[in-house]
């Protein structure tokens, strides 16, 4: 198979964590200012002027907050699964540490999800926890979190843990669709799914167009936090070479 | 690939010996099954009204940590002896290694389990007609637990005190294994038919039997190479 | 002279942020032993996994014969709750498939340990669990090119010692190599060259050649 050459050069840059480190830096107060901005918009406009839910009142509107978190802590264990594969078939060092800094900010968007939701819980369900398919696929997804986390940390050299890390994650990306089949199985008393992009939305406009904009300000603000505590690891792994001794130097100078 | 069933054998017949050496090592994941199945009449109720409904589900979730606490030993001590190194060296492709480990580790652990469950099952007030159709869920759903709880272990190999984090790594995973399992049982006291939640576990345990070794084998080419 | 048995060069290798190996670069001909000196910690046992194809995080090029070798480590790699044959038999199923069973009893006797083939290795002392171990080499007999040895000499008493030269002394004269470490001072034999790793004078790089 041949690509271009532009794609080819790509892929090498990408190979290199300086690259990166350099590359994403002016990318990230553009990520940051345009996540704040979709938040803010879809927060007002959610809370503000979205009308009322016929059924649930006022309570509805922490879909705002749950369903992005919801959607973000599983795009976010499939980024760590793709990083797996770019890790183990072709040993890219930055997949790694994408990997790495991925997992706990993963974590947390599951953890605002599973709290979300239990705060949502109280009003319509009338209790904090139900062993609703979801929630306990969304506790699922919390271990199998904490699971890459325990690893990476139990594993003292970096190149074991990323590989071993790597192996893991590749593991739960096959499962995590075999748990929640089987989750969903199990009990399927939750209402349908709040938003689908393949389907008309059964929401009015008004009400999940705010959704949108924050499911997309959650995203460019998952983006903003995952480039930012990569450049963190890749300063840490990389701390010996030259390169970052002179940023290092440069910064403390302007300090 | 010639070299294939020779690994396999070799190895085979190595852990069998070494199983049947230990007969201790083989014995203490059963007892501990049985132990748990004790427990619970005793923390519930004795009633068999309360003990039949549950009585899969405690058949189930005790093979489930049986299973569990015999993996940590799966692969350490080869490491510790290094004997890890030498078959990474030479056996390669190590995945026949890996399953011929697991074959023995399932002979000696798994399938115990399944001949001991009618008899527990009768013991927890289990309804008869759920007796085999969970037998049956048993045997086809152990393996998988020894196959993705392999992973588990040869994740873990190199660390000292690793079994709380391997039970991190591979409860989850067993999951879905505890729901058909645990279902196959309400099938069956309900008068529905069980084969179709059979089928899936049975496919389960095929594309665990082809999938896994290759992750185990890559785990453990891991702890060598860097150990 | 005969092509080379290992080449190495430009060997650049860290470990826990220390630099064990950087422009390390030698060979090693067919019919000679190589020993592997330096302090604790100079990278010996882990120049010996490199050429093993064991410990794959380094740079440089190093050409070695990994369908043709035999490594052990300093663990001796056998279990203690299996008997001595029981222990070689499943070597020989990784390594040379199809050799007779009775190959085992002469390797054991090649180790002085005729008659010890039904015992639990754990039953042996650590002297003749190396010997054990050991015994590997002749029952691979001409089919590994290269032994890689770490620490061959540990617990063994005078006559293992002598043993285990001759047994390489054996596979230099019929073209083989050994590349070995230990502490032990050896006398000078032919063929036997050093290999100095973390060299003394700092200024002096770590290369070394070890040619035949």
């Amino acid at each position: 198979m041949k690509f271009p050459a532009p794609l080819v050069r790509l892929w090498h840059r990408l190979g290199s964590p300086r690259w990166f480190f350099e590359t994403t830096a002016p990318w990230l107060p553009w990520l940051l200012g345009l996540g704040v901005a979709l938040l803010g918009a879809g927060a007002f406009w959610g809370l503000a002027l979205a009308p009322a839910d016929y059924l649930q009142g006022n309570s509805f509107r922490i879909i705002y907050v749950h369903v992005p978190s919801a959607i973000l802590a599983q795009s976010c264990y499939m980024l760590m699964g793709s990083c797996g594969v770019v890790l183990l078939v072709w040993r890219m060092k930055l997949a790694d540490m994408v990997l790495e800094a991925a997992a706990p900010i993963g974590a947390s968007f599951t953890a605002l999800a599973l709290a979300t939701g239990a705060v949502w819980g109280k009003p319509t369900w009338g209790t904090w926890w139900a062993w609703d398919a979801r929630v306990t696929s969304m506790l699922i997804l919390l271990f199998l979190y904490l699971g890459i986390m325990g690893l990476r940390q139990a594993l003292q050299r970096p190149e074991a843990a990323g590989r071993a890390c790597a192996i893991l994650a590749i593991v739960g990306l096959v499962n995590i669709p075999i748990i929640k089949y089987s989750v969903d199985w199990w009990l399927t008393l939750h209402q349908p799914s709040t938003f689908k992009l393949t389907e008309k939305p059964a929401m009015p406009p008004s009400m999940w167009i705010p959704l949108l904009l924050s499911v997309l300000g959650f995203y460019a603000l998952f983006i903003w936090s995952v480039l930012q505590s990569t450049r963190v690891v890749v300063l840490e792994r990389e701390r010996r070479t030259q390169w970052v001794q002179n940023f290092v130097a440069a910064e403390g100078s302007k300090a | 690939m010639a070299k294939a069933p020779g690994l396999f054998w070799g190895q085979f017949r190595r852990d069998a010996a070494l199983a049947l050496r230990q007969p201790g090592e083989l014995a203490n994941p059963l007892a501990f099954f049985l132990l748990v199945i004790t427990l619970f009449p005793l923390g519930v109720s004795p009633e068999t009204a309360v003990l039949a409904p549950l009585a899969a589900g405690v058949l189930w979730i005790a093979a489930l940590l049986a299973t569990l606490l015999s993996l940590e030993g799966l692969f350490r001590r080869d490491r510790d002896e290094g004997t890890l190194e030498q078959l990474v060296l030479h056996g390669d492709p190590l995945v026949f290694a890996v399953l011929a480990r697991l074959t023995v580790h399932w002979l000696g652990t798994g399938l115990p389990l399944t001949l001991l469950a009618p008899l527990l099952g009768a013991m927890l007030a289990l309804p008869e007609a759920a007796r085999w159709p969970v037998t049956l869920a048993l045997a086809l759903g152990t393996p998988i637990l020894v196959l993705l709880g392999g992973v588990g272990a040869a994740l873990t190999v190199s660390l000292r005190a690793g079994g709380v984090l391997l039970a991190l790594l591979v409860l989850p995973l067993f999951i879905p294994v505890l729901i058909l399992g645990v279902s196959v049982a309400e099938l069956a006291v309900a008068g529905l038919p069980t084969g179709a939640v059979l089928a899936w576990l049975g496919a389960g345990a095929a594309l665990a039997l082809v999938t896994t070794p290759f992750a185990i084998a890559g785990a453990l080419s891991i702890a060598v190479e860097t150990g | 002279m005969a092509n080379p048995l290992v080449t190495v060069e430009a060997l650049y290798c860290e470990r826990d942020e220390r630099v064990l190996f950087s422009a390390l670069s030698f060979t090693v001909a067919p019919g000679t032993a190589v020993q592997l000196r330096g302090p604790n910690g100079a990278g010996k046992t882990t120049l010996l996994r490199i050429l093993a194809g064991l410990h794959r995080d380094y740079e440089g090029r190093v050409a070695c014969p990994r369908e043709a070798l035999a490594y052990l480590g300093h663990r001796p790699a056998l279990s203690g709750v299996l008997t001595a044959a029981q222990n070689l038999a499943h070597y020989l199923s990784l390594t040379a498939q199809g050799t007779p069973l009775a190959a085992i009893s002469n390797a054991l006797a090649e180790v002085g340990l005729a008659g010890f083939e039904d015992v639990p290795c754990q039953a042996l002392s650590a002297g003749q669990q190396r010997r054990v171990s050991l015994a590997r080499l002749p029952l691979l007999g001409d089919r590994a090119a290269l032994w890689l040895l770490d620490e061959p000499f540990t617990a063994l008493d005078d006559e293992g010692i002598a043993l285990v030269s001759g047994l390489m002394a054996k596979q230099q004269a019929r073209g083989g190599a050994v590349v070995f470490t230990t502490h032990q001072p050896l006398a000078p034999a032919p063929g036997l060259h050093t290999l100095w790793l973390g060299a003394p004078d700092p200024a002096a790089p770590v290369v070394a050649s070890a040619h035949g």
